[in-house]
């Protein structure tokens, strides 16, 4: 049973039964990685384009692995998010691909909704690889396979996302995974990195960092989005490490197995210390060999079986 | 040119008339208006059938691209687009390319719309030079050009001290100033209205009291200066609450709404569609509710579709890149007919009286009503036709519109200028 | 689909006897379990492999290790089908180079299923022997693939089905032939 659809857009519109499909697949696909020779035939001949509009090694290494593992082929391409500076449009960037019939494209861009207009115009599956604030959905789902793989399961654990939410396509994303797998998150930060309106996705909300990780069995701390921020959100680096950073220090108020996490890369002496981001509770490597892990099944459930166009 | 227009319902709102009668026009001006209306033989005549005659729809704020942006729009396509949708009279607005700051610009304006513009066209001037919001315009030249009144729409006029002395110095020439109130930099880098629906697409957002700070700062000059201000596409309920109550204590300003801030909240921006995103955006239901009471209670004096059509290079982008605006000349009255009088917000003389007295009152411009020697412009409405919004076909050259697909009931079937018939059943027929 | 049982091919009884069978023929044609290696394919060849791994170490004394193998991934009609095919793990939790390797499956038929788990098999590393041993070989092959042990032979109809039921999944251990339709 594949996934019912062409596109993985968001988390915010898969169903709990979705999520689950790709997180068992996923975890069935972990061994291919402990493997000798790692490739197995299953997309062979199929094309996968990585359309990376925005800097980024790791998560676009990541995919072209997970592609290749499978047998695709894998096309990358880079370059300057702005249209108006490329003076062409993701448009037609986009329509100029297809020419090229690839099965796959994986999009990262700057701008919300960049992945929403390529699923609309193109025939062949989309995957989101972040676009803007928007969603970062293969993170979340890395990340809670990495929760269930540690805790064995999910619902009823309970979430601490620290850092800054606003700006945070990790968060948004995160949140409606969580939630949708029965899980309790909380959100913290300075209150001018707290979204408008977001209690009402169903999630907490405090401004001291020694009050959210109380209790919690996971942590996830977030990057300080230096390149996103405009002015007189926080009046100093300084002062946010001293005040949401997380440290050996603060962590003694939290659970004696709480698990650390963060997407990468980590500002260390920022959001965490060395020994935090270093040390026994992080499963910060963990998170990206599951991301392998999950781009390897949503690859393979979009694209093994009958393409779209054959379908319809 | 005369016409007689026989059998309609004339509703007119500034004369206190909703009745069965005749409309006379002679040599391009309103003659009389009364049933069984005797005319000069060789008259031409139109039946309107029982259909609704009113004076002819204005609509104050339009963009009309020309000087600057003929690839989005002319003066010639923007008047026929008006025809087309109904409107007998434009006020266009002052962000062309040079800015109308000077004569020269008003006066190509004026030049265009006596050659080729299909309906009446009545230019704004630019309040600071090029909109650049720091130094005055030659206000005073402006209004001898032509220019019925002054704004730097497309932005606020940020300078309080700036703008109060405009306010000031435009008391010489009688013509009210037009304002876009919009914070600047509360609004800096949104591109939609910032709630729970931003947070939940990642989009940047422009809190409501961008508009809520900049209406009360017009508001207050307007009372410091005793000058009127007109506030452009009010679309939030603090606005609305602080403009009723500078009415309310006599303070001389008024204020207008777009049909598609009466009609579309801030979910049209779901899909991530560029064709919702206007400046000010689309807000939550309680705006929209909020902006339908002030319009029928006349805290909003007029409906104005703020035209802005662009090219598809335009908006066919992502979000964050695409133009502000959407095009409403053609679909302003199928969409106020079917949501606002279909779904009894308004009653019909209500709505007429928003598109005809009301807007004319605040630009003092001739029409809006058919007293004798009133200009010859009529709109017709054929209240039961029903309309399907098909972008393909707009007169405009922009297609930029949420509305593409919409099917309404109720359209203009006739618009005639100083008794030339301009556009009969969607078809706009100029010399 | 709904199908209604034809006939049964072999009871509880039969299965055990043709497992204890195969076991003894599996230790006379490698001469012993040194550098053996059982692979049962998902999903109920893996409960077979695991039944002929006891058995040989009630015969031998030895312990045979078992790995399961999904295929998954390397069937040739991925693509055909409407949806991606559920994926299973694959866990063959020692290295195959050098072994005896012997495929144990429920049913062949096409011999389909076999070529890809050789490919799968030969992709974990480079095993001395191959061999396979199926439950249940029903005819009808389209790729020249034979099986070294059989429990049973059974000609059948391709509009037919033979379904193995066993109780690690089923609840019941029997063969029976089925048949679309009410």
């Amino acid at each position: 049973m594949g996934l019912k659809r062409k596109d993985l857009l968001e988390i915010r519109t898969l169903e709990p039964a979705e999520i689950q499909t790709i997180l068992d697949t996923a975890a069935s696909m972990k061994e291919i990685a402990g493997r000798e020779i790692k490739k197995v035939p299953a997309l062979r001949g199929k094309t996968v384009v990585n359309l990376f509009l925005e800097p980024s090694t790791r998560t676009r290494t990541s995919f072209e692995i997970a592609g290749k593992w499978l047998s695709a082929d894998v096309v990358n391409v880079s370059g300057a998010s702005s249209s108006v500076m490329k003076g062409e449009t993701l448009l037609d960037t986009a329509k100029n691909l297809e020419a090229m019939s690839p099965d796959c494209v994986v999009i990262r861009h700057v701008a919300s909704g960049a992945p929403h207009i390529l699923a609309r115009a193109l025939r062949c599956s989309i995957i989101n690889a972040g676009d803007g604030m928007h969603e970062h959905p293969t993170q979340a789902l890395l990340d809670l396979l990495t929760i269930r793989e540690k805790r064995g399961h999910l619902e009823g654990l309970s979430v601490a996302i620290v850092g800054d939410i606003a700006h945070s396509r990790v968060a948004r994303s995160n949140i409606w995974g969580m939630r949708k797998m029965g899980m309790t998150v909380r959100v913290a930060g300075p209150p001018t990195l707290i979204p408008a309106g977001v209690e009402e996705l169903g999630v907490k909300v405090s401004h001291r960092l020694e009050d959210a990780i109380r209790d919690v069995d996971v942590i996830m701390m977030l990057r300080l989005q230096q390149e996103r921020m405009t002015a007189n959100y926080i009046p100093s680096l300084r002062e946010y490490a001293r005040l949401y950073g997380l440290t050996l220090d603060k962590l003694r108020g939290a659970r004696a197995d709480v698990l650390i996490m963060h997407p990468g890369p980590v500002n260390r002496g920022v959001e965490l210390a060395p020994e935090v981001a270093d040390g026994p509770y992080s499963v910060i490597l963990e998170q990206v060999a599951n991301g392998v892990a999950v781009r390897m099944a949503l690859l393979y459930l979009l694209l093994g079986g009958r393409s779209a166009e054959v379908a319809a | 040119m005369n016409l007689l227009i026989r059998h309609g319902r004339v509703i007119d709102p500034a004369n206190a008339l909703d009745a069965g009668a005749d409309v006379l026009i002679l040599d391009g001006v309103v003659s009389q208006v009364g049933p069984g209306l005797p005319a000069p033989v060789g008259t031409p005549t139109v039946d309107a059938g029982g259909r609704v005659v009113a004076p002819g729809f204005l609509d104050i704020h339009v963009h009309l691209r020309e000087p600057g942006y003929e690839y989005k729009e002319t003066v010639a396509t923007g008047t026929r687009a008006a025809a087309a949708g109904g409107f007998t009279g434009i006020a266009c607005m002052a962000n062309t390319n040079p800015a109308n700051d000077t004569r020269a610009v008003t006066d190509l304006i004026l030049a265009r719309a006596r050659v080729e513009g299909a309906v009446r066209v009545y230019p704004i001037g630019a309040v600071t030079r090029g909109l650049g919001g720091a130094e005055l315009a030659e206000l005073g030249e402006l209004a001898e050009a032509g220019c019925v009144a002054y704004s730097d729409d497309g932005r606020p006029v940020m300078n309080s001290a700036l703008l109060r002395r405009a306010l000031e110095y435009a008391q010489a020439f009688g013509k009210p100033i037009v304002s876009h109130a919009e914070d600047a930099h509360l609004a800096d880098g949104g591109v939609m209205h910032e709630g729970i629906v931003a947070t939940e697409l990642g989009l940047r957002g422009i809190p409501a009291t961008a508009e809520e700070i900049l209406v009360a700062r017009d508001i207050a000059l307007a009372e410091l200066t005793g000058q009127r201000i007109h506030i452009a596409h009010v679309s939030t309920a603090a606005a609305l609450r602080l403009l009723r109550d500078a009415k309310a204590r006599g303070v001389p300003v008024t204020g207008e709404v777009t049909p598609h801030h009466l009609v579309l909240t801030d979910d049209a921006l779901r899909t991530y569609d560029p064709n919702a995103k206007i400046a000010p955006p689309l807000r939550p239901k309680r705006d929209v509710e909020a902006c339908r009471e002030a319009l029928a209670d006349g805290t909003l004096d007029a409906i104005a579709t703020d035209h802005a059509p662009h090219a598809l290079a335009d908006k066919e982008v992502e979000l964050d890149q695409a133009a502000n605006g959407i095009v409403g000349l053609e679909t302003a009255i199928p969409l106020c007919l079917t949501h606002l009088v279909g779904e009894r917000v308004l009653d019909l003389p209500t709505l007429i009286a928003r598109l005809t007295v009301g807007p004319a009152r605040v630009l003092d411009l001739p029409g809006g009503r058919l007293t004798p020697g009133a200009p010859g412009d009529v709109t017709i409405l054929d209240l039961d036709r029903e309309h399907r919004v098909d972008p393909g076909r707009f007169y405009s050259k922009g297609r930029n519109t949420p509305f593409g697909g919409w099917v309404c009931r109720g359209t203009a079937w006739m618009t005639v200028v100083g008794g030339r018939v301009v556009m009969a059943n969607g078809i706009v027929t100029v010399p | 689909m709904t199908v209604r049982e034809k006939a049964q091919v072999l009871d509880e009884q039969g299965i055990e006897r043709a497992l204890t069978r195969i076991a003894h023929e599996i230790l006379e044609r490698v001469g012993g379990t040194d550098g053996l290696a059982l692979v049962g394919i998902r999903t109920r060849g893996v409960s077979l492999a695991q039944r002929i791994a006891e058995r040989l170490r009630a015969i031998d004394g030895a312990k045979v290790p078992v790995g399961a193998l999904d295929i998954t991934l390397y069937r040739d009609d991925l693509g055909l089908k409407a949806e991606a095919p559920v994926l299973r793990a694959t866990e063959i939790p020692f290295p195959v180079s050098g072994l005896t390797v012997v495929l144990v499956d429920d049913v062949l038929y096409t011999g389909r299923t076999i070529r890809a788990a050789l490919d799968a098999v030969m992709d974990l590393g480079r095993p001395r022997m191959i061999q396979l041993a199926v439950l249940i070989d029903r005819g009808h092959r389209e790729l020249p693939i034979r099986p070294d042990y059989v429990g049973k032979n059974l000609p059948t109809a391709r509009r037919e089905i033979v379904q193995v039921l066993l109780h690690e999944h089923d609840g019941q251990d029997r063969v029976v032939i089925q048949e679309p339709g009410a």
